[in-house]
């Protein structure tokens, strides 16, 4: 698995029967019309690749990065081609056997990839530093001596991006076990995430008040692996099985009715251990246990009935954006929605394009923005015409591209989670009873 | 001849230099349409914005004595826009501006790239609609449906895209402009040239814009799915609706191979254990969509379906639809290779056909799925098959020849919307005899004398 082109099953490229019905759910053919710019034109690519016909050439890096991993064509294409698992060959492929990145570049990915996002405290810490300096005011003078141009290029083009640090992580807001206070009915692990531990450590709490409000006990260690999804979206397939091994060491999935996911791009990862595990015999059967116990968030409150909470919030008119691998990858479409309208006083307006790319997608607003600025133009566009106050939507980047989106229009609409406003109306009935 | 950076060097000053596209990455994506098992590298491909630039590349490729292969969005099925040898590809997908619509006349105009279902979804903003609706109406280009005359869901009542083509703006061979047919219901000036280019396959002419009549909406509809254990019993529902003076909009049918493929991409809980589902809708004036519809209902029941689920709205009408026009793509989730065959037949012919499938793909161990507008007689037997597999090749070779023969013995055709292209022109002169094939050389000779459009393609 997520070798190289030439290794994988040739039957995952020639499923591609070439009908082009993915064309059009895709943003980077719809903005330019070329073909090499589409689903059916990058798999040509890949399968060039894996013929022997075509080099791993700057041209073909290019197009890879260009794509945007967002999944729609995987949604769209009827022959049931796997792009997703094409697209991080292909990725790893060029890790491996591609032209060699300069040296600063290979510097910077190593601290990311191999450094930080290896060791969860250390990210913390670095979160931390972040932090104190997004709340002394050093970003504002920092940027005022235009000491950022010190920055590595890669760095610089992230600073005015970063998202502000949450004052407290995960881990100081929700305990390693927290029961139900009466009818407890399952057993569940809640996975923090890291951009979300840093940047939306209170989803996480909201996400396990909402978990407790529905008789689920929620284990939460203190200390999380990453999950890997960002080293097996860059092709650091090797690092994500590491880290995969991690995480099913720390949550034996035999030991959970779920374990549980609120982040759509880890997700999607997450749920595919068996896949990235094949070949591994110590691992291969914990991580399909794995998989089949992996929930997102919303899947989960739906399959086991999640409770209405009793009415005692301020009417609010709220629109849903979809995240690409929430919808496109883990096919989580109508429970978001279902929660939203679970909720009394929430009028939930259709957002038109709700499952359209924002152009968050991982780090792509840093390597393609102006590809990425159009899609998010586009989505603040249809948002601001709904006429919401509110704009739900449930993962980190999503929430980062449009919240800078909002802000730079000069929107007051307000960016919160599905989980976050039913952890609300659970805490308004609370105290309308009392 | 090889083309030289002399004349890319021209070409951008055509079209500007980022449409003009020579880097093997840029070329790679361009070498195959919808077809199986075809492709060819082009010299360079071309995406010129409107006709100027389409008759300035021609009259170059003219002078040069360049192939070219016109393009609009690869979805053909018989290799029309595979490259030909040494050629250069005009590719329309730029093109794409819908002109006006005339609410007055019922007409609209477009440029040649504009998406079908964007023709629709226009006409329907002025309470309007474009009946031709084929399965790849979600990107297929109008002006590729033109060139291959293509059909749809909806071709039993309202016809193919030639029934609403009324006037066309052409590039010939030379690079000139020529306007044929006009607005006019009805039009005798001379010979009806429009018709030449409709279904000509890229080899006459580059249609640049078009000029489509349109229909009043209607005002109701209804959809029904009805279920069968024998396939013949479907084909007998069709031949029984017709009979009875009825001509629905739609008679659609899956066998039980393409069923379960749909379904497992769908998922809108079609039975997985019957060996025919029927597409049936009915549209028109509503208390003539309600008769209509309760009388199919009931022949359906007296041919023995199992089961006839009615769509209780729209969204479930359209639901159902979409599953259909997603059944060729979902059929390649069994194998690595999907040939599809666009056989048609009279239709009281029908069940004759379903039932040769069905023992020729027996007979040579191959697995086929089948479905197709039955209400049309046209059927898409597809082949499921691995192209690697050279002796399962050679099998499905001599089961599409008999299927050929037996197509014609019962006055049937090769093809009835796909076209010929590439992949059907060695049984073209055997369905077609000496005389009618030699005229259609004659004219396609007289029209480009130097066989610069598309060459390959019908003929050899
Ligand atoms: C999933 C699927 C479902 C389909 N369902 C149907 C169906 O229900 N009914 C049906 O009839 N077909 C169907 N098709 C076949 C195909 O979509 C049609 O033939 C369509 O009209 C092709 O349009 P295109 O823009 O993709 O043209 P292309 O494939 O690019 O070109 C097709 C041919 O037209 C020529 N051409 C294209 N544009 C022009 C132009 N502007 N001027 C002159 N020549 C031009 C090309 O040279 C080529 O010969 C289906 C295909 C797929 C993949
Ligand atoms: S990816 Fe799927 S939808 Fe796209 S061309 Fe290939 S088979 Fe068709
Ligand atoms: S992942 Fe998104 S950007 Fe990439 S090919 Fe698919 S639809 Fe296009």
């Amino acid at each position: 698995m997520r070798g190289s082109l030439k290794e994988l099953d040739y039957s995952i490229l020639q499923q591609c029967m070439r009908c082009g019905m993915c064309l059009p759910a895709c943003p980077t053919y719809d903005t330019t019309k070329r073909e090499r710019h589409s689903p059916r034109g990058r798999i040509s690519l890949m399968r060039s690749v894996a013929d022997g016909e075509l080099k791993i050439t700057g041209e073909f890096v290019a197009e890879m990065s260009y794509c945007l991993g967002c999944l729609a064509c995987q949604t769209a294409c009827p022959a049931g081609v796997d792009y997703s698992n094409l697209l991080e060959t292909a990725r790893s492929d060029i890790q491996t056997h591609g032209p060699r990145a300069t040296l600063v570049a290979r510097f910077w990915r190593a601290v990311t990839m191999r450094g930080l996002f290896m060791r969860p405290r250390l990210l913390r810490f670095a979160g931390r530093c972040l932090g104190l300096y997004q709340q002394l005011g050093l970003q504002t003078a920092f940027r005022k001596l235009h000491l950022t141009k010190l920055l590595p290029p890669h760095l610089k083009k992230l600073e005015p991006q970063a998202p502000t640090m949450a004052r407290r992580f995960s881990h100081q807001l929700i305990a390693a076990v927290e029961s139900p206070l009466q009818g407890k009915r399952y057993r569940v692990a809640l996975l923090t995430g890291c951009v979300q531990d840093l940047a939306f450590s209170a989803i996480n709490r909201d996400t396990a008040d909402v978990l407790l409000a529905n008789g689920c006990e929620v284990y939460t260690p203190p200390i999380q692996p990453c999950c890997g999804s960002l080293h097996a979206h860059n092709g650091e397939a090797e690092a994500a099985r590491t880290l995969a091994r991690r995480m099913i060491d720390l949550f034996p999935p035999s030991e959970f009715d779920a374990i549980i996911s609120n982040a759509g791009g880890c997700g999607n990862h997450l749920r595919h251990y068996g896949q990235l595990l094949a070949l591994d015999p110590t691992y291969i059967t914990r991580a399909k246990l794995w998989d089949t116990k992996l929930k997102d968030i919303h899947e989960w409150l739906i399959q086991i009935g999640c409770r209405a909470p009793r009415p005692g919030m301020a009417a609010l008119t709220v629109t849903y954006h979809d995240s690409c691998h929430l919808t496109h990858g883990q096919k989580v479409t109508s429970q978001p929605r279902e929660l939203l309208r679970l909720i009394p006083g929430i009028k939930l307006v259709e957002l038109p394009e709700a499952n359209w790319c924002c152009g968050s997608a991982g780090i792509y607003n840093v390597t393609q923005p102006e590809q990425s600025e159009l899609l998010l133009n586009r989505k603040i566009d249809h948002i601001l015409r709904t006429g919401a106050e509110v704009l739900a939507t449930s993962n980190p980047g999503c929430h980062l591209q449009i919240a800078r989106g909002l802000q730079a229009a000069g929107s007051s609409i307000q960016m919160l989670q599905p989980v976050t406003l039913l952890a609300r109306a659970y805490k308004s009935e609370q105290s309308a009873g009392h | 001849m090889p083309l030289t950076d002399s004349h890319f060097q021209e070409l951008r000053r055509f079209v500007g230099s980022e449409n003009v596209l020579t880097a093997r990455e840029d070329l790679i994506p361009y070498e195959f349409d919808g077809t199986a098992a075809l492709k060819h590298r082009a010299e360079v491909v071309i995406l010129p914005a409107n006709t100027e630039e389409v008759s300035a590349c021609v009259k170059f490729a003219a002078t040069h004595k360049i192939p070219v292969v016109t393009r609009g969005s690869g979805t053909g099925l018989s290799g029309g826009s595979v490259p030909s040898e040494g050629c250069l590809v005009l590719c329309l997908t730029r093109m794409d501006k819908i002109i006006s619509v005339d609410a007055a006349n019922l007409t609209l105009r477009a440029q040649c790239g504009v998406i079908t279902a964007n023709i629709d979804a226009a006409a329907n903003a002025h309470g309007l609609f474009y009946p031709p609706d084929p399965g790849s109406m979600k990107i297929s280009t109008i002006g590729g449906n033109v060139a291959e005359n293509s059909g749809g869901l909806r071709g039993l009542k309202y016809g193919v895209t030639r029934d609403y083509v009324m006037g066309l703006e052409v590039v010939m061979p030379d690079g000139q402009i020529a306007r044929l047919g006009n607005a006019c219901v009805k039009d005798v000036a001379g010979y009806s040239m429009k018709d030449l280019f409709i279904g000509s396959e890229g080899t006459l002419g580059i249609i640049t814009e078009v000029l489509l009549k349109l229909l009043p909406k209607p005002a109701a509809r209804r959809t029904m799915l009805a279920s069968y254990d024998r396939m013949e019993d479907a084909a007998n529902t069709v031949s029984a609706i017709i009979a009875a003076r009825i001509i629905p909009c739609t008679l659609e049918f899956l066998d039980r191979t393409t069923i379960g493929c749909v379904e497992d991409y769908a998922k809108i809980g079609l039975p997985r254990d019957c060996e025919a589902l029927l597409l049936m809708e009915t549209d028109g004036h509503p208390s003539a969509v309600e008769d209509e519809a309760a009388k199919m209902l009931e022949i359906a029941r007296a041919h023995r379906a199992r089961d006839v689920r009615v769509a209780s709205n729209d969204a479930e009408a359209l639901k159902l639809a979409s599953a259909r026009r997603s059944a060729f793509s979902a059929l390649a989730r069994v194998r690595p290779t999907t040939i599809l065959e666009d056989v048609t037949v009279p239709r009281d012919q029908l069940a004759t056909m379903v039932g040769f499938i069905a023992q020729v793909a027996k007979k040579h161990n191959l697995l086929v799925g089948t479905f197709g507008h039955m209400g049309d007689g046209n059927l898409h037997p597809t082949f499921l098959t691995d192209e690697r597999n050279a002796d399962e090749m050679h099998r499905v070779h001599l089961a599409l020849e008999e299927i050929v023969d037996k197509t014609l013995e019962l006055g049937g055709t090769i093809t009835g919307e796909h076209g010929i292209g590439l992949a059907k022109k060695q049984w073209l002169k055997r369905q077609l005899g000496e005389a009618s094939h030699g005229l259609m050389r004659q004219i396609k000779q007289s029209l480009d004398p130097h066989n610069l459009l598309n060459p390959g393609k019908i003929f050899d």
